[in-house]
């Protein structure tokens, strides 16, 4: 689950981190009000406004503007709220600007960048500094990954301060800016873990005119599996970020991703998900979506997946591909039954079902009436749905 | 011979009166998998399934010999119980739970380590050593006793790799599922080194997806530890780039773990690699000559 740049900056606070003052607005009147009480604070009449939406690269799609004047707040909220923003980390849609944040303007000396990602390999939090801040930070990656700096928190005894130290040193920060850095290293560190974070990035992390180290970003994902007992952060969710049918699929217990083909794919879990839409490609077809309906489906999920997957209009075909193992073929045929008595079907459906009293499912789609292929193995199901869907285009 | 688990490994069940618990301690009895006891603090003394209940693993360890314990708690509770069965000194803890927080996995895969217990999972089907013994949740009739490792990330897809072994009539020697979570007690080349070392398996077969770097790594091992064929099959060739959750995670890993780059790395190592998830029976059979 992503955070706002508003609401991760809310945590960052709590956590003693140097963020700037601001506010959130949903309306260009509240916008305004927000600039005012920002500038009673600082005593200055410049802000930075910045449309608040799960993406980065804001700064070059527009999304972000220095301000002097209310006039200019106000005519970037109305600008941007209720529209949407197109960055290079969205999709062509963009994603929905519902608020704007607004800052007093840091002046800025240097930009560095901060980061903390669990690493697979090590099996470790990994923090990452670079003197390369305010930019892409996987391009610095790619062409000088020796401007990378990297240290890993061991997860028994936690973040150490010689550890933001030894980091603020290579960065080339002095005097008091060891001390600050070494301060919000370890604050940030605890933060990750207190939060479950599964990334946390500042870029740019900036050292001020005034030679002060302070976030200027400030970006959170928090694992979705700690949710459980996260509930603070948890009713911070913004849906209207998601795909909608991603989160439509999502409330059933369905993992679901929109793919640009024209067979929809119905499957029993994420690796078989994976291979039967490699498998659509190999013979030629394009898969029109990933769907996985988990190990414990129902007969209301498998119908609710299979509506999912024929309100697609680009669909010519489905392929139903079952490997039962908890999940019984007989309760994935009755919810497919359900769901076509429901909303009918117009595209041919090719079904192929192994494993737990994949018998029984199979019976019951024959009985049905419904016209429903059933294939007799793997390879013949990906060939056959692929042929349909050819024929129905 | 096999690996991890034969007709002699006593199991304990943690979990063991829930209802998923249930549902498969029963099936794994009915297969032959010689089931000890479980756990369920609070209902220690009472009998379930036939078999004892005892309040704490501890207890359980005291009372009778255990080889293995299968956990099949909900995931808020599974670092608790893993930790639990390593402090008893059960050497092999095979966790089923899927949903675990990954912070909850860094440290108990580091405590882990440090008991010296194996942990295989979490977020998996579970082990199984066809005819002797079956911990998790497969089914056991697609199965058959034979000569093929198994090491897979993914549930579903390992038992398309059982199945085609089965119907191929290579059968299996043992097969692993290491799971899909991000932080795995066991890795692929943990396996790949029991494999190698195991008398009964002569091909091994690996089904690896994208994400990570764990079949890179796996490669790079089986070029000079492994002497037995491996067929490998990797899912997510047509998984869309750009479902990332933030840019960082690439960026440490060092590579863009995506199949392609895996395939790459597996064919550098001389491993086959099978492109078709339906030819997995296939491939073996070409690279083996076996009948």
């Amino acid at each position: 689950m992503n955070l706002h740049e508003y609401q991760a900056k809310a945590v960052f606070k709590d956590y003693g981190l140097p963020v700037s003052a601001g506010r959130v607005a949903g309306s260009p009147d509240a916008a305004v009000r927000a600039a005012k009480e920002i500038g009673d604070i600082t005593g200055d009449a410049s802000w930075v406004i910045k449309a608040q939406v799960h993406a980065g690269g804001r700064g070059k799609a527009g999304g972000v503007k220095l301000a002097s004047s209310l006039e200019e707040i106000r005519e970037f909220a109305s600008h941007w709220l209720g529209r949407r923003l197109v960055t290079i980390q969205t999709g062509e849609d963009g994603q929905p600007v519902d608020k704007v944040y607004i800052e007093s303007l840091t002046d800025i000396d240097r930009e560095l960048y901060l980061g903390a990602v669990i690493d697979r390999a090590e099996r470790r939090i990994v923090f990452m500094a670079s003197t390369e801040g305010g930019v892409e930070i996987e391009k610095v990656a790619a062409e000088t990954p020796e401007l990378i700096l990297k240290t890993s928190i061991d997860p028994l005894v936690g973040a150490q301060s010689w550890q933001g130290r030894d980091l603020a040193f290579r960065l080339g920060l002095k005097g008091g800016q060891v001390r600050e850095f070494a301060s919000l290293f370890v604050n940030l560190a605890k933060l990750f873990e207190d939060s479950d974070c599964s990334l946390v990035e500042i870029n740019p992390l900036v050292v001020t005119r005034e030679g002060k180290v302070h976030c200027l970003d400030a970006k959170m994902s928090v694992d979705d599996n700690a949710l459980f007992r996260q509930k603070g952060l948890a009713a911070e969710a913004d849906g209207s970020q998601d795909d909608p049918r991603e989160a439509e699929a999502a409330r059933h217990g369905l993992n679901y991703v929109a793919l640009s083909g024209n067979i929809g794919c119905l499957v029993n879990g994420a690796g078989l998900a994976m291979g039967t839409m490699d498998l659509v490609k190999l013979h030629g077809g394009e898969p029109a979506n990933f769907l996985d309906v988990g190990g414990g489906a129902t007969r209301e999920t498998v119908s609710e997946a299979f509506k999912i997957i024929l309100a697609d209009d680009s669909v010519r075909a489905v392929l139903i591909n079952i490997f039962g193992g908890i999940v019984s073929c007989r309760i994935i045929a009755d919810g497919i039954i359900g769901a076509v008595k429901d909303v009918g079907v117009r595209v041919p459906v090719v079904v192929r079902f192994e494993g737990n009293s994949a018998d029984q499912g199979r019976a019951a789609l024959a009985d049905s009436g419904l016209n429903i292929i059933a294939a007799a193995s793997l390879g013949e199901a990906a060939k056959r749905v692929v042929a349909e869907a050819e024929r129905a285009a | 011979m096999s690996i991890l688990i034969d007709k002699n490994t006593r199991v304990l069940c943690q979990g063991f009166t829930g209802a998923q618990a249930t549902l498969h301690s029963e099936q794994a009895i009915a297969y032959g998998t010689n089931l000890v006891g479980g756990v369920t603090p609070g209902k220690g003394g009472t009998e379930h399934l036939s078999r004892p209940v005892f309040d704490t693993v501890r207890e359980a360890v005291n009372q009778m010999p255990v080889d293995a314990s299968v956990i099949y708690v909900p995931a808020p509770f599974c670092k608790d119980s893993i930790l639990e069965a390593a402090d008893a000194g059960i050497p092999l803890i095979i966790c089923i739970t899927e949903g675990i927080p990954t912070l909850d996995m860094l440290r108990v895969k580091t405590a882990v380590d440090v008991c010296g217990a194996r942990l295989v999972g979490p977020n998996c089907p579970g082990v199984i050593t066809p005819g002797e013994c079956k911990i998790g949740i497969m089914p056991g009739d697609i199965h058959l006793p034979g000569k093929v490792g198994i090491v897979s990330r993914s549930g579903t897809l390992t038992y398309e790799a059982v199945k085609q072994t089965t119907d191929f009539g290579f059968g299996q020697s043992t097969c692993v599922g290491i799971g899909g979570d991000p932080i795995a007690g066991s890795s692929f080349i943990d396996m790949l080194a029991l494999f190698e070392a195991d008398a009964a398996t002569e091909a091994i077969v690996m089904v690896g997806e994208i994400g990570g770097t764990a079949e890179e790594e796996a490669a790079e091992y089986i070029a000079s530890n492994v002497s037995k064929p491996v067929i490998s099959y990797i899912a997510g060739v047509t998984a869309p780039a750009g479902k990332r959750m933030g840019h960082a995670g690439a960026i440490v890993s060092g590579g863009s773990g995506s199949a392609e780059d895996k395939f790459k790395a597996l064919e550098a190592a001389g491993i086959t690699t099978v492109r078709s998830l339906a030819d997995i029976g296939r491939a073996i059979q070409e690279r083996t000559g076996w009948g």
